[in-house]
């Protein structure tokens, strides 16, 4: 079988790293024992997980839960400016969750979204500590730009209001990065529902970030599972050239090239 | 002659060298690139779409596009409207020197052609470029034939200060040159610099530039990039179709301009789109299989590729096939145009050195603008404010 190709899907590479799935799933907002049910039944193989959640000295640990070969992304929510974010960042590596690292900083609580300038300094200061680094951004394309000069190995757009499961509000923008970045353009924050997911990976989106959609779905792992499949149908949609789209309509106007000569 | 020839892929002393990395993505893609392997399936699926990639324009450079030309024709003008609404920007270049180091051999220039030589002093330039103000234009694109040694950066510079006077945007065509050089001309009023690779196929190169710094393929070839370095606001590209096989220099040439705009963002780019016409002294060359009909693919292509980037159309066409290209794809047009030297004045200095190439549309900017008003666009003689 080719390496590179199962099932006709091709790997996600982020900082030198492979994965076959594309699916990358929050961990928060729901039971502890549902945790590793859903992950299995998303194929997810990196998780993301609040470094603040991890570090509770005592009770349950939420890193417990979470099967050991799944690649961990920490996150640093709770961050409000750079410098917290690389302390959270510097904290997941010492407990042991790996070179990976989200970044979030959010001075707003009401709304969650992310702090773009901020976001790129953190990125910066991670990236030269060695961190793989993996920023959540609102998507626009200067930014962009800016944290793949800063040493991003990916970026993370929100689709909408983190939590909203509002869907893919900035679609346009998002489309942009995708054209104009060479890195994996992560839709991260706001899809909602698994058709959500499958338009944005037509749109050529490397992989999909979900948590609320999935943790509050009246069914926990089948929701998982809907994604992992619309993930994947989005992702060989992609691949194979969406077929085309014909306009209603003729256009009759006057032919634009009568008057070609030689 | 051939054993005296010097390596074309070999740096000349005092030449800035750059990354290769995007000479060598251009070459690979323009060697990748079989446009017979395209199909009409392909061309309409390009055609559809909102953003078109490298593969896009690969199809729609194919022959198998050569069927859809009048679609292809719509969908640049509504491209072409999305961009530029209905303006249609007017320049004039103005030949300050036609001295050259250069021995290509399709060129009414190369250093071995014997016509009259000549370069416009200090007061002629003036001269000159109050006349062409007068008449209107606020665009120059100033050229000289590729002598350091007869038109140095300083004589350059100083054309260029002359010109800031009298036109609110200069560019430049003239020879390659270090990004410090570059950093000095926009110092003095430049801020668009245009290279013409001529053709992108280095083996062919090597047997067209038989000698002269234009001779080194690579350091013409990362000319833009140094410019953009010396901190121009933007650059412009072109291959002269027909030196070599037009679709793959077509293809290299848009490649060249995506990944210069990807590298760097911020840069205005521009196309012009040359064909050979003949030369003074030598009637044996001819624009080849380059027809107007292949000519207006490649100018279409470039629209649907690069849907934001200026077009220009030159005066080797013409008169009717240049107004038809403007609104269409091409947005920029040059009026006035004589490729002689001391032209534009009718006193002493006046053809002063002998043309470049013949020009096939002599109109004068009243005509051109003229022309353009009766299309229903608008003639626009400046869009810049110098910063």
């Amino acid at each position: 079988m080719d390496e590179k190709k199962v099932n006709g899907l091709d790997k996600l590479v982020i900082g030198g790293h492979e994965f076959e799935s594309r699916f990358i799933l929050g961990s928060g907002k729901y039971s502890l024992e549902l945790i590793k049910a859903a992950i299995e039944d998303a194929g997810a193989q990196m998780v993301t997980m609040a470094v603040r959640r991890a570090n509770t000295g005592s009770g349950e640990n939420i890193l417990d839960y979470i099967p050991k070969d799944v690649t961990l992304l920490p996150n640093t929510s709770g961050a409000r400016n750079a410098k917290e974010a690389v302390r959270i960042a510097r904290l997941a590596r010492e407990v042991g969750c790996g070179d990976f690292v989200k970044i979030e900083i959010m001075r707003d609580s009401k709304y969650l979204l992310p702090d773009n300038t901020e976001t790129i300094k953190a990125t910066e200061l991670l990236a030269k500590e060695g961190f793989i680094v993996m920023p959540y951004m609102y998507p626009d394309l200067n930014v962009a730009r800016d944290l793949v000069n800063a040493g991003a190995a990916a970026i993370m757009p929100l689709a909408s209001p983190i939590g909203s499961n509002r869907g893919l509000c900035t679609k346009e923008f998002i489309k942009i990065l995708i054209n104009e970045i060479d890195l994996p353009i992560i839709v991260d924050a706001g899809i909602g529902a698994p058709s959500q997911a499958c338009e944005a990976m037509e749109m050529g989106a490397a992989a999909i970030m979900a948590n609320t959609a999935i943790a509050t779905a009246g069914n926990i792992t089948m929701m998982a599972r809907a994604f992992k499949n619309a993930i994947e149908a989005g992702r060989l949609a992609y691949l194979s050239g969406l077929g085309r789209v014909l306009a209603s309509g003729a256009s009759a106007s006057s032919p634009l090239t009568g008057f070609l000569q030689d | 002659m051939s054993e005296t020839r010097t390596d074309h892929m070999a740096y000349m002393e005092g030449m800035e060298v750059l990354e290769p990395g995007i000479m060598e993505e251009v070459i690979k893609a323009m060697n990748a690139y079989d446009y017979n392997s395209y199909t009409a399936e392909d061309v309409k699926r390009a055609l559809e779409k909102e953003m078109r990639n490298p593969r896009d324009f690969a199809a729609l450079l194919s022959p198998a596009a050569m069927p859809f030309l009048e679609e292809m024709a719509q969908a640049a003008q509504k491209e072409t409207r999305k961009h530029f609404g209905n303006s249609v920007y007017m320049f004039t270049p103005l030949y300050l020197a036609n001295y050259c180091e250069n021995y290509c051999i399709y060129c009414g220039f190369n250093c071995h052609n014997k016509i009259k030589r000549a370069k416009l002093n200090v007061q002629e330039m003036e001269k000159e470029m109050a006349a062409i103000a007068a008449t209107g234009i606020e665009e120059i694109l100033m050229l000289t034939g590729e002598s350091r040694k007869m038109s140095d950066v300083k004589y350059i510079g100083e054309a260029c200060k002359i010109a800031r006077k009298y036109f609110k945007m200069v560019g430049l065509e003239v020879y390659p040159m270090n990004s410090d050089e570059y950093a000095y001309l926009h110092e003095c009023g430049a801020d668009f610099v245009t290279v013409f690779q001529e053709t992108y196929n280095a083996d062919k190169y090597e047997t067209l530039h038989l000698a002269g710094h234009k001779r080194v393929f690579p350091y013409r070839m990362c000319a833009q990039e140094r410019a953009l370095k010396g901190g121009m606001r933007g650059v412009g590209f072109a291959a002269l179709l027909g030196l070599d096989d037009f679709r793959k220099d077509a293809f290299a040439t848009g490649m060249h301009a995506y990944l210069i705009q990807r590298k760097y963002p911020h840069a205005e780019i521009a196309f012009s789109c040359p064909r050979l016409r003949p030369i003074i002294n030598n009637a044996q060359i001819n624009p080849k299989d380059v027809h107007e009909m292949q000519l207006l693919q490649v100018i279409i292509a470039y629209r649907l590729f690069m849907p934001f980037a200026s077009i220009t159309i030159s005066t080797r066409e013409r008169a009717e096939f240049r107004d038809n290209v403007i609104g269409l794809a091409a947005t920029k047009i040059s009026a006035g145009v004589s490729t002689g030297i001391g032209s534009h004045t009718e006193e002493e200095i006046a053809d002063k050195g002998d043309n470049q190439f013949e020009i096939a549309d002599n109109r004068s900017f009243e005509e051109v603008y003229a022309a353009i008003k009766s299309r229903g666009l608008q003639p626009v003689t400046n869009e810049y404010v110098f910063v």
